[in-house]
């Protein structure tokens, strides 16, 4: 009986090795199971989710009008200090003082893309950006003013 | 016709117009060993490209595709990058041995390539006692690898280098007898007579399941004497990090990445050589028009072909299966392979006797 | 005692596994005493990961915490995230709309999947097979997009938040479910092809890091870990969240408490992870994903535990407050640290090559066990 049991150890040791042969073989010989994305070159052809976090951005419209009202909000509901609003006060053409951002400074290098600072915005003035490639050569090139130069605040947004 | 032979015949004779004797083989002794280097040089680079071809398709990858046509060229950009590496020695270690070891990996490769017959009548020695000497030879493999271990003065190193020499020194034994089953059979232990012994057959198609069998555990046991995977205790990736070469780095790590790669060239054409016919086209009995047919495809086309086959398989074995364990690695060993092994042999011995085979 | 060349007095080799080894998968440090190729001790050493995340916590808002847990054990984050919505919602009654329940818990058994996919590759690398490593990665890109098509990121999603999800499913989310949940059954035979019926494999993992109940228990080991040895201790089962309870699903069990013990009850586990999801994909109920909250959020004062079973255990919450908008001492207890412990007690006795595969098994995700 020893003998009949080795053998049969035997046997279904290689069978269990030659079922697993089978499958890799599969593999090598059939290439359209690959995966590879080849991502350098499909940049054209990349599609993002259009939900995908990957940096806050501030929209402008053609008349380089935002609708951020400085409320700081955002500065307030993120958990890492990456949004720093820095307000100032203009004067509307009644002649009354109002509060406006003089600059939105985000770090980028510190954010978490948590999504706080949009669900946090009253005036849905900053949005996700479905960037990607963040990379640069020195560190404060990630940080970034999101309005852009000698923008204002869009009409009718309070 | 142009083979291998021929051209080897032509220099033989030009030489021996030329120059006197003592000078001709001198520089036939030179040619070979130039021959060596660059075939050594161009097996390796093409190996490494096919081991990550593998790989990748097993893998559902694309591979290497960026440096050159297809990503041909990857195993040059390879090279030369290890080449400008640094190569350095550890502050602790045994500078002599540590330098050395490399050498002597690359050294017993080399040697090896000696009895090959890579086409007909095309080799560097006919030696009269080829099989014996190829595993002479192929058990010195293992200084190297202790050699490095111990030298290292690293813990990783010097139980990876443990591991192999358990793992060659028992390895050798099955090895040996599944190559003495063909030695009984063809009757000789001269590679190239052996080749000529299947002129009617190969031996693993005449030498019924006893040869089948043996060819297995040749398979099984060359693995793991070239520390392949799912042998590869002394790399051993995830528990040695790298093993006997973890302190290794630039060309002298290069020396033994090639060393190994060799070494499985070797180990595939003595199997291809023992098994499979060697450069001996395919044959059936007496089938004269078939034999014949077979005949126009060059021989060095068979050699390389069968060996290349064996070679996948052995990498095809690296990237399916996992690691075994030390002691797992003895027990097939001692438990499975060399009973069988040596039950195989008398079985074999019993064929030849009678003269089953065909 | 550490002498020079590494031996200790009575002659052991002693080796420093990690900080950076290929096996920790991670910055974890094993001390390891060696008798030639035995094991006589194992000693993890720990902290070169630790970020101090509940001290971080003591000053972030219940709101904002969220994010920090997912960098914990990033490979359950949903999970983790889900845990600091639930404690919030228990301390302050929230009411979740039964959308976002059920929007949670499929969440969830997604991440489990990715989990366990990812672990069954990396334990696969351990044992020295690398190929199930890419294959496993297949199944989980699938799971990877739909995440990222509906909570905007693929690793830490930050997707829950106290009263319900952030944002509703995608449009595609049902399909690309269905079509992963087809991928999966065609591929999940081929893990038993290539590892599970492996004989290599197979005794590589039957009858090492063996640890019995009894001792599994008091080292405090919990999911998988502990139900490999026959335990029942699956918080879904037990002390159920959510739906939990209306979900038919089995609490799978083995009893060996060998690796191979826990190596099936994960493989089995993603089997009952898409039972629960084709129960849940096309019984979505409609309407809010978020309850109505306040702006602010203040837990009343008090202590609050929550438990949830992620990929690796049982992950729990322990916040104490003051009333306040930030809790005043948070604890986390992570599946990873109590799983650890056990280690060393399970490779006592055995070879280098089977603690690797033993800490495979475990499932050690290092920022966890570190925080």
């Amino acid at each position: 009986m020893f003998i009949v049991n080795y053998i049969k150890d035997v046997f279904n040791a290689l069978k269990s090795l030659a079922i697993g042969l089978r499958r890799t073989l599969f593999y090598f010989t059939h290439h359209k199971e690959i995966i590879t994305e080849q991502y350098p070159d499909n940049r054209a052809t990349l599609h993002l989710a259009d939900r995908f976090k990957g940096e806050v951005v501030m929209p402008h419209d053609e008349n380089n009008e935002h609708r951020c009202t400085g409320c700081t909000a955002c500065e307030l509901a993120c958990p890492n200090g990456t949004i720093k609003v820095v307000t100032k006060f203009d004067m509307t053409p009644e002649g009354k003082k109002k509060k406006a951002i003089d600059k939105l400074v985000y770090h980028l290098e510190l954010c978490t893309m948590c999504n706080l600072c949009i669900t946090a915005c009253p005036s849905d003035a900053i949005k996700m950006a479905q960037t990607f490639e963040h990379s640069v050569y020195d560190r404060s090139q990630l940080t970034k003013v999101l309005n852009k130069e000698g923008s204002k605040i869009m009409e009718g947004v309070e | 016709m142009w083979s291998f032979s021929n051209i080897a015949d032509i220099i033989h004779e030009w030489l021996n117009k030329t120059f006197n004797a003592t000078l001709a083989t001198l520089f036939e002794m030179v040619i070979a060993g130039v021959c060596v280097i660059g075939l050594f040089a161009v097996l390796g680079l093409i190996l490494v490209i096919m081991e990550r071809k593998v790989a990748a398709w097993i893998q559902i990858r694309l591979g290497p595709n960026r440096v050159g046509p297809k990503g041909m060229m990857q195993s040059m950009a390879d090279t030369l990058k290890l080449l400008v590496k640094e190569a350095m020695t550890p502050d602790g270690a045994d500078k002599f041995l540590f330098n050395l070891a490399p050498y002597i990996a690359m050294m017993v490769a080399m040697l090896l390539m000696a009895p090959i017959a890579f086409a007909s009548n095309f080799m560097m020695w006919n030696l009269n006692i080829g099989v014996l000497y190829v595993s002479a030879i192929s058990s010195v493999s293992v200084i190297s690898i202790l050699m490095a271990g111990w030298a290292s003065n690293n813990k990783y190193s010097l139980l990876g280098a443990m591991r192999s020499g358990a793992q060659i020194v028992s390895y050798e034994l099955s090895a040996g007898l599944a190559i003495l089953s063909i030695v009984v059979l063809s009757g000789t232990l001269n590679l190239n007579e052996i080749v000529l012994s299947q002129a009617d057959g190969w031996w693993i198609f005449k030498g019924h399941i006893p040869v089948i069998i043996s060819f297995i555990i040749f398979i099984i046991a060359v693995t793991a004497e070239t520390n392949r995977a799912p042998f590869d205790l002394a790399e051993a990736e995830s528990e040695l990090t790298a093993g006997f070469h973890t302190e290794y780095s630039g060309m002298k790590f290069a020396l033994f990445f090639l060393a190994e790669y060799v070494n499985v060239f070797i180990v595939c054409a003595i199997g291809a050589t023992l098994f499979l016919g060697g450069w001996m086209p395919f044959h059936i009995g007496h089938w004269e028009g078939f034999n014949h047919i077979m005949d126009f495809i060059p021989s060095s086309l068979w050699f390389f072909g069968k060996t290349f086959f064996l070679i996948f398989l052995i990498m095809w074995f690296r990237w399916t299966f996992p690691r075994l364990r030390i002691d797992q690695l003895l027990n097939l060993e001692w438990k499975y392979l060399l009973p069988i092994g040596m039950f195989n042999l008398l079985l074999v011995t019993a064929i030849a006797i009678l003269g089953w085979y065909f | 005692m550490v002498e020079e060349l590494g031996t200790n007095t009575e002659g052991d080799l002693i080796i420093n596994v990690g900080p950076q080894h290929p096996a920790t998968h991670g910055v974890l440090h094993l001390v390891i005493t060696l008798n030639g190729e035995t094991i006589k001790k194992v000693e993890p050493h720990l902290g070169y990961i630790h970020r101090s995340i509940e001290k971080m916590c003591e000053s972030l808002t219940y709101r904002q915490y969220i994010y920090v847990t997912s960098r914990m054990d990033y490979l359950s984050s949903h999970i983790n995230n889900h845990a600091c919505a639930l404690i919030v919602e228990k301390g302050m009654q929230i009411e979740v709309p039964p959308r976002a329940q059920v929007i949670r818990v499929l969440m969830d058994e997604l991440t489990r999947i990715a989990s366990h996919e990812l672990w069954w590759g990396s334990m696969a690398m351990d044992l020295g097979a690398f190929t199930p490593f890419f294959h496993a990665f297949r199944e989980r890109e699938a799971i990877n997009e739909i995440m990222e098509e509906t909570c905007g990121a693929r690793l830490t999603m930050n997707y829950m938040v106290p009263g319900g999800v952030l944002d509703d499913l995608h449009p595609d989310f049902q399909r690309k479910v269905k079509e992963f949940i087809s991928l999966y059954k065609r591929k999940i035979s081929e893990y038993d092809e290539i590892v599970t019926g492996n004989i290599i494999f197979q005794n590589r993992m039957k009858g090492v890091g063996v640890i019995s109940a009894a001792d599994a228990i008091s080292f405090g080991c919990s999911g998988p870990a502990l139900r490999g040895s026959g335990v029942s201790c699956d918080i879904r089962k037990i002390y159920p969240y959510e739906i939990y309870d209306k979900i038919e699903f089995d609490e799978v069990l083995e009893t060996a408490g060998d690796s191979f013990a826990r190596y099936m009850v994960r493989i089995r586990e993603m089997n009952q992870s898409i039972r629960i999801i084709e129960q849940l994909i096309d019984n979505i109920p409609e309407g809010d994903f978020q309850a109505k909250t306040k702006a602010v959020l203040k837990l009343p004062k008090g202590e609050f535990y929550q438990r949830v079973e992620t990929a690796r255990g049982e992950f729990g919450i322990f916040i104490v407050s003051e009333g306040g908008t930030n809790p005043y001492r948070i604890k986390f207890r992570s599946p990873g640290f109590s799983n650890l412990s056990a280690l060393d007690h399970m490779a006592r006795g055995s070879k280098i090559g089977d603690l690797v595969a033993m800490m495979g098994t475990l499932d050690l995700v290092i920022p966890d066990i570190d925080r």
